[in-house]
């Protein structure tokens, strides 16, 4: 699956997206991010405090217990400051 | 009329505006909000050069779209017209811009301020600073509890 990041989280990662094939006991928002923070220092980086960053799968917000089956495309990203 | 937009480009908020009524008769009331980029912003109130305002792709027209949905199912409008800038704006530039029509201006008031307080809080845009000044490097900022809390007076 292809997951996106973005403003600090894109910067701390230092991708703007990748691709991804996590392991089967990856199976919800939560898990995919601590799995992504455990893949080297610049992610452990971005995911340093989990409860800050929020999520989409296919571009709709969704909670840390979402279950990332089927998944394209999973967002990652701090607090929204639009408007 | 019904639309979202995202673009780099400055919008014409007359003429946006004046979309929403052309060519009917039934449009008693157009509310329309227009956001700017202010210049006292920016860390410790040290001033603003520019903000960045980075988005997702996609999702930012389709979250907007959800929304004003949900306020054509709460409000008998007419039209509605968002548009949101990305990219670089500088103090006094226009970055959001919200218009609602309806028969009456209530169904109005309340749609505009509908989308604004879920816009704020829900669309993906987020806005990093430039502060005046190459002394010091610019931040991403942060979330206000009052944006969350003005979105969360509209729950069901």
């Amino acid at each position: 699956m292809k997951v996106l990041y973005f403003a600090w989280l894109r910067e701390r990662v230092g991708l703007a997206e990748e691709e991804v094939a996590p392991p089967a006991e990856v199976v919800t928002v939560a898990d995919l991010a601590r799995w992504l923070a455990a893949q080297d220092e610049a992610h452990a980086y971005a995911f340093d405090n989990p409860a800050v960053v929020r999520a989409a799968i296919d571009r709709r917000h969704v909670k840390p217990d979402s279950a990332i089956a089927g998944a394209r495309e999973v967002a990652f990203f701090p607090p929204m400051t639009g408007g | 009329m019904f639309a979202v937009r995202i673009q780099r480009e400055p919008f014409d908020a007359v003429a946006e505006s004046a979309a929403l009524a052309a060519g009917r008769t039934d449009v008693g009331a157009i509310v329309t909000f227009t956001g700017l980029c202010r210049a006292d912003a920016g860390p410790d109130g040290a001033g603003l050069a520019a903000l960045t305002l980075e988005h997702y792709p996609g999702m930012a027209e389709e979250e907007i779209e959800r929304h004003v949905e949900e306020a054509r199912r709460r409000w008998p409008l007419t039209g509605a017209i968002v548009v949101h800038r990305h990219g670089r704006l500088e103090p006094g530039d226009p970055i959001v811009f919200v218009a609602t029509a309806s028969s009456h201006r209530a169904a109005a008031f309340a749609a505009a301020e509908f989308l604004m307080d879920w816009l704020k809080t829900s669309a993906p845009f987020w806005k990093k600073e430039e502060p005046a000044g190459a002394a010091r490097s610019g931040g991403w900022v942060e979330a206000k509890a009052s944006d969350d809390a003005a979105a969360d007076r509209w729950r069901e």
